[in-house]
């Protein structure tokens, strides 16, 4: 089974996060980016799939700072071709946009099977794989935990609240959007990733001109004020503690 | 083209989720902006009792065998149909397992604009999404003819779209639904657990910020010394630190205990409305920036390497005193 894993980079939310001078973009001046956390589990999952059942895993993403690397971590966990795709990504762009720009690289490759992960949490206008399914005329199933391949089709489990598990059986080539893979990302020591920088190559493609029609304009971007705010718990650990103990006490639960 | 507000009513094993009142209670602030209706739109079969306490001005029902449950193909069919008969203003859909799996390829087929996240509206009728993990809000013009948005809970309360009137209720036919791509096989039910978080009145619950799984036993511990219960939110899930009868959020449990200790915590949307029916969130997150300090009611950046250790021994002094 051929499977493509379109993935990218993401702010990481660990950094503090800040409004540029614009007001409606975020400062991307200091922004650390790393995988999209589902993107991660997608890749999982195509490892996991190939692994089973045979074939080959492609990673594909946009340009961005540190993708090399990631493409190389991708790489030293198994997967079997690396593609970056050279564009106007600097200044970030949107799902419509980056849909389409891959959609063209992608009917090239002739995948069985796409997935990627359901959602990013800097999305603005709706998630990559269903627009990446229409511009390619598959079908999608997203918030997917788990993937068996069968001839011609796949089964996935896809995830409702409460634990509940819908089996889908989606007629291949499809786009899964993946929530979580069937088991967690897998670590790779530095060394492999040092390794796969030697033996793997990244293939450079170029993209189209950019179309972002179909997401919305932002004119303003602002970190959320507090309509209710904590009331902080200061001073030694010993302190905090007790003071935490009062509340246990005065809500009944100790 | 007119000014109504499509609102795409989620149901799953006959029941209506939260999200779809709450859509309601959205679309009826938005109504008020463009001057148009609030219409309800139900998919399903045999499901026309769904509709009786959906506070919408009318209900669009469309009955087909195919839309007795929900799958991504036969729900984007049928809602492409409805929304080019309609031109309505703006469909909200659910951020949600059913609403995101249809939205984004509904704007692609339809080359309609598409906002997500979408958590309120201005009196104006600007959009305001939550992004970024809740760190962010990001304000815009309703694009048109006809915006798609998908909504996050937080923004209205879902009893705003609930009405003792049943509204009025309209038919509209189904598309052809041969063919279709997407089958649902079955359903699993979640594993049977010896706990039940959702029925727990203390919560000790541990997210990314416990680092590793070895440091899952600083939970475990307190929540032995006080008799409460260890949950978690996603990433530790995802981890396979804990199974997913422990999971809070979105794709896990809605929890409503006495106490709800969040430690480490970020405090995600998605996480977030599974928690705000406890009585008590206490957070603890060295980021004083946590959009958790933001629900609960106590908090403190003190480090949890330090506190939980301090917290637990008081404990069982307390107990053994």
């Amino acid at each position: 089974m051929n499977i493509v894993v379109p993935v990218k980079l993401v702010p990481d939310l660990v950094e503090e996060l800040t409004v540029d001078a614009s007001g409606s973009a975020l400062d991307t001046a200091w922004l650390r980016l790393i995988i999209n956390e589902f993107d991660d589990h997608a890749i999982e999952q195509a490892i996991l799939l190939k692994e089973q059942s045979g074939g080959q895993v492609v990673v594909v993403s946009p340009n961005a700072e540190g993708v090399e690397d990631m493409l190389f971590t991708a790489s030293a966990k198994g997967a079997d071709q690396l593609i970056k795709l050279n564009g106007d990504f600097e200044d970030g762009v949107n799902n419509h946009g980056l849909a389409r720009a891959l959609a063209t690289l992608l009917r090239d490759l002739q995948p069985d099977l796409i997935l990627t992960g359901v959602q990013a949490h800097n999305d603005l206008d709706g998630s990559l794989g269903p627009l990446l399914a229409q511009y390619l005329e598959m079908p999608y199933v997203g918030y997917v935990s788990g993937v068996t391949a069968d001839s011609g089709k796949v089964v996935a489990r896809k995830e409702y609240p409460g634990g509940l598990i819908a089996e889908m059986e989606v007629t291949l080539p499809a786009v899964l959007g993946i929530q979580a893979a069937e088991q967690p990302p897998r670590y790779v020591a530095i060394s492999k990733v040092r390794q796969a920088m030697k033996t793997a190559a990244i293939d450079e493609q170029e993209a189209a001109t950019l179309d972002p029609s179909g997401g919305p304009t932002v004119s303003r971007m602002y970190q959320p004020e507090a309509t209710e705010q904590a009331t902080m718990i200061s001073g030694s650990e010993d302190e905090i503690a007790a003071r935490i103990i009062d509340i246990f006490k005065e809500s009944g639960v100790l | 083209m007119n000014q109504d507000i499509l609102v795409v009513i989620e149901h799953l094993r006959g029941q209506v989720s939260d999200i779809s009142y709450t859509m309601l209670a959205a679309g009826r602030e938005l109504a008020q902006s463009t001057g148009g209706s609030v219409v309800a739109v139900l998919l399903g079969h045999n499901s026309q009792n769904l509709a009786g306490d959906l506070a919408a001005d009318r209900v669009l029902y469309v009955d087909h065998p195919a839309l007795a449950d929900f799958t991504p193909e036969a729900y984007q069919k049928t809602l492409a149909g409805l929304i080019g008969e309609n031109q309505p203003r703006a469909v909200l859909l659910g951020h949600t397992t059913i609403g995101m799996d249809v939205a984004s390829g509904l704007s692609a087929q339809l080359g309609l604009p598409l906002v997500s996240s979408g958590r309120s509206f201005t009196a104006d009728g600007k959009f305001i999404s939550q992004i970024c993990g809740g760190k962010i809000m990001a304000e815009g013009d309703l694009p048109g003819p006809t915006a798609l948005v998908t909504m996050v809970p937080g923004g209205y309360k879902p009893e705003q779209g609930q009405s003792t009137q049943p509204p009025q209720l309209t038919e509209a036919s189904a598309p052809a639904l041969e063919g279709l791509r997407v089958a649902l096989k079955q359903y699993i039910e979640p594993e049977v657990s010896d706990v039940d978080i959702a029925r727990e009145q203390l919560l000790v619950a541990v997210g990314r910020g416990i680092q590793n799984q070895d440091n899952l036993s600083l939970a475990e511990e307190l929540a032995e010394a006080m008799g409460g219960v260890v949950c978690a939110s996603r990433p530790v899930v995802d981890q396979g630190w804990l199974p997913t009868s422990r999971l809070v959020g979105k794709s896990g449990k809605t929890v409503k205990p006495k106490v709800f200790l969040a430690m480490g915590i970020s405090g995600a949307p998605e996480h977030v409305e599974a928690i705000t029916g406890s009585d008590v969130i206490i957070a603890i997150n060295t980021d004083p920036a946590a959009p958790i300090f933001n629900v609960a009611k106590y908090g403190t950046t003190a480090d949890l390497f330090d506190l939980v250790p301090a917290l637990t021994d008081q404990i069982r002094q307390a107990k053994s005193g």
